[in-house]
């Protein structure tokens, strides 16, 4: 190799190195700490993750579904991370609702294919379940959505269909009517986008705060 | 039904001032927004010893790229080992394993964001940002400043000259990817995408019980992610989860920052060209020139030749689409069994907010435009639901991911005409120059490689211990996992059938090499193919001319394009989802 290959050489590198940090500095670090000034100043609920709170003291996010287990509260969909929801035993152990071990932070979904057995047995377990949990209440009418697991397992929602269907057994374990309930869960309920895009839902934790909030356990509420 | 054709008008609109703008970077003509980025470009220039009018050629090209690309995997690699470090980590995150490593990096070099690891308990904030943004924005840049110098080779001002790779690179970078995506992080965070540096928030239910919520810059790899057509999620679900994509309007955001680009890239393509003619019939003498109605088109907003091509890629993707959405409508047989009531669709895997139409759109558009995000779990679709976008990413040419996508789709275009071409005996020609041998053997070359690369990797997954230990799902549905596992990586997709196994020694290896190659090979023959097209005369053209921008050339290409897949991945299909769907329907 002569000089003047070598000098090409060298000032080849040095524009790929000088570039490669030049961006990395933008683009790794100073866009994102800027979107976070941004964002902190124009959306500063939005940012800090829309959580919701109920006499002051954050019980869960807006747009992160929750594992109930209590009669009177309407149930999210099947989520194979239960929602990250879990408790601690006396020794700080944490287990999820169903009482397995908490295996910490993680969405998704079983990823079971279609044809996979392990799916239709899940799906059966879970109608049984529901079935008498919910007395009075036939197979066939069951919405799908209700018995099969979102993507993420953080789904917020429910079809309006899964939330009507689960009214008259939540009426009699919370005390509340049945047009109460159905009130609630209209205030809960978000339309299409314009009236075309996306679906109806229905935010099962903003139902289950007004549940609440009815029943005289909690007395303030944010969403 | 509805909101289907709505969105898609909505692109075919959009797609167009964005075009035009992508046209003014590639073609250094001026924008209103040059005073800032002038002076910003010029002063990276300046510190990076940069000469902006010093052009290159495609090897020169390549090579910057590649060594660039070498530089940037050197550090990433670096930070990925080190991450447990207490910089920005406030969830003390410990450091990666080398192969896990390796994977990851030329995963998000290569643009293609497979994912073996967990972001949630794998990834530190400063690995999220320093490696995972950062690789975001310049393998995106680096796939559009590979485009742009295709296009300049084939458009053939110059004998020699593509561009300067530099100059692209930062161009792309600062004047498109990083304002997009500072107005469209801000959109995500205003529909409730969090955007902060704090540890995970852990709340106490109204149960008494807890819940752990995830936190960090989620808006700012979000955007860039789909922009960049990059496709890794911050979190495991990706944008199935309700903080990376909380509402039906933060679908549509992400939905066309994806598909913006890819469309753009062909529009570019249109424009170029066109200018380029228009150039050189101005040069030909009075008496040469063409009839009048052929130049009074030329003004069309997608440009001649760019119309055909967009319109070939139009079919292919409305093709597919519409077979995604049925299939899933039709719902889960299996589930109806047992009384499961499917007139919903099959929900398995998907997000009541999107529904069947907007899952169906979101998965056909991640594969057509190779980005990798889902918004359902690709695992549960049908069958056939799971066979379009296997099959979008095996053809890897339906608009494509940062300009890949074209690049692919000309060389089926000089397929087509070298085919035409053959029938009635004469020369091809594509954009006035002679199709011949050489041109023709690296066509070749590069189209085989894609297949390659998938079917051979399938085999070798399918036929060891190591490869099978990551099927999960039994069945006719364990070789689509495979199969596609490998199209996701040749493409340089990224997104996957979920269930597999995959962060092991044996699947990390592969994959990554399979990235590598679909990736890096693609584009230095493809280059290569432009670089040889330069040095060659304009041709006249005559009444045997194949005409390549009219209605009838993007049916023939639609054509081409399926036989070719028939020929080469039918029986890989009928093995997988196809003898699935028969199953359950059976």
């Amino acid at each position: 190799m002569n000089d003047t290959n070598k000098q090409t050489a060298v000032h080849w590198i040095r524009q790929s190195v000088v570039v490669t940090l030049i961006l990395l500095l933008l683009c790794g670090f100073v866009f994102p700490v800027v979107l976070s000034g941004l964002s902190a100043v124009m959306f500063p609920s939005q940012a800090k993750g829309s959580l919701v709170t109920a006499d002051g003291e954050a019980v869960g996010a807006a747009n992160v579904g929750q594992d109930f287990t209590e009669p009177y509260f309407m149930k999210c969909r099947p989520s194979a991370c239960q929602y990250n929801t879990y408790y601690e035993d006396e020794e700080g152990s944490q287990f999820y609702n169903d009482g397995s071990e908490f295996a910490g932070l993680a969405s998704g979904n079983n990823n079971y294919a279609p044809s996979n057995p392990a799916l239709t047995e899940r799906v059966e377990a879970d109608i049984e379940e529901f079935l008498a949990a919910n007395p009075g209440v036939s197979r066939e009418d069951i919405p799908a959505d209700l018995m099969t697991a979102s993507g993420s397992g953080l789904d917020p929602h429910v079809s309006p269909e899964s939330a009507q269907i689960q009214i008259p057994a939540l009426a009699e374990a919370s005390g509340l009517s049945e047009e109460e309930l159905s009130q609630i869960v209209a205030d809960n309920t978000t339309g299409k986008l314009l009236g075309v895009f996306g679906e109806e839902t229905v935010n099962v934790l903003g139902v289950n705060l007004d549940i609440a909030k009815a029943m005289g356990l909690v007395s303030q509420t944010t969403k | 039904m509805v909101q289907l054709v709505l969105t898609i008008l909505i692109y075919l609109i959009i797609v167009i001032p964005v075009g035009r703008y992508l046209y003014h970077i590639a073609a250094g003509k001026h924008t209103f927004a040059d005073p800032v980025f002038d002076r910003m470009d010029g002063v990276i220039y300046k510190i990076g010893g940069i000469n902006p009018k010093k052009g290159m050629n495609w090897k020169q090209y390549v090579l910057a790229l590649i060594g660039t690309n070498a530089v940037m995997i050197g550090i990433g690699y670096l930070i990925l080992r080190i991450q447990s470090i207490s910089f920005f980590n406030p969830n003390g995150i410990e450091g990666m394993e080398p192969t896990l490593s390796f994977n990851t990096i030329i995963s998000f070099m290569t643009n293609t964001n497979l994912q073996h690891y967990s972001g949630e308990s794998g990834l530190s904030y400063l690995s999220q940002m320093l490696v995972i943004i950062f690789m975001m924005f310049v393998s995106a840049a680096s796939g559009y400043a590979a485009c742009v110098a295709f296009i300049r080779g084939l458009v053939g001002r110059t004998k020699d000259n593509v561009g300067n790779f530099f100059v692209d690179l930062v161009r792309i970078t600062t004047r498109i990817l990083l304002p997009f995506s500072i107005v469209g992080g801000l959109l995500l965070v205003w529909q409730g995408v969090p955007q902060n540096f704090n540890e995970n928030v852990a709340v106490k239910t109204l149960e008494g019980t807890y819940q752990v919520i995830a936190m960090g810059p989620i808006a700012a790899l979000e955007i860039i992610k789909h922009l960049g057509t990059n496709g890794g999620g911050f979190l495991g679900a990706n944008s199935s989860t309700p903080l990376e994509n909380p509402t039906i309007l933060s679908n549509l955001i992400e939905l066309y920052s994806m598909m913006l680009l890819p469309g753009a890239c062909v529009i570019t393509f249109g424009k170029m060209v066109g200018d380029s003619r228009k150039e050189h019939l101005a040069k030909l003498a009075p008496d040469n020139a063409l009839p009048e109605h052929r130049e009074s088109i030329t003004a069309k907003i997608y440009g001649r030749e760019g119309r055909s091509i967009f319109l070939a890629m139009g079919i292919l993707f409305l093709v597919g689409l519409s077979l995604c959405c049925w299939a899933e409508s039709q719902g889960n047989p299996l589930l109806a069994q047992i009384g499961l009531d499917q007139s919903m669709g099959s929900m398995e895997g998907k997000e009541v907010r999107f529904g069947i139409a907007q899952s169906a759109l979101f998965t056909t558009v991640t594969t057509s435009f190779t980005t990798g995000t889902v918004n359902n779990i690709h695992d549960t679709l049908t069958p056939l639901g799971g066979m379009v976008p296997l099959l979008h990413m095996m053809l890897n040419v339906v608009f494509g991911g940062k300009g890949v996508g074209l690049m692919n789709m000309i060389l089926y275009a000089i397929l087509a005409v070298f085919i035409c071409g053959l029938m009635v005996g004469r020369t091809p020609e594509y954009l006035g120059k002679k199709i011949e041998g050489r041109e023709m053997k690296l066509t070749a070359l590069c189209i085989i490689i894609h297949p390659f690369l998938i079917l051979v990797f399938s085999a070798l997954a399918v036929a060891t211990q190591a490869g099978q230990a990551g099927i999960t799902n039994p069945g006719f549905h364990g070789l689509s996992q495979v199969l596609y596992e490998y199209a996701s990586s040749a493409a340089n997709n990224g997104s996957g059938f979920e269930g597999l196994a995959d962060n092991t020694y044996f699947w990390n290896m592969t994959t990554g090499l399979a990235m590598f190659f679909g990736r890096y090979l693609s584009i230095v023959i493809q280059l290569a193919i432009v670089g040889s097209l330069m040095k060659k005369n304009y041709v006249s053209e005559s009444a045997g001319t194949l005409q390549t921008n009219t209605v009838s050339f993007a049916v023939i290409l639609v054509f081409v394009v399926y036989i070719f897949a028939a020929l080469t991945f039918f029986p890989a299909l009928a093995l997988g989802p196809i003898a699935e769907h028969l199953t359950i329907w059976g």
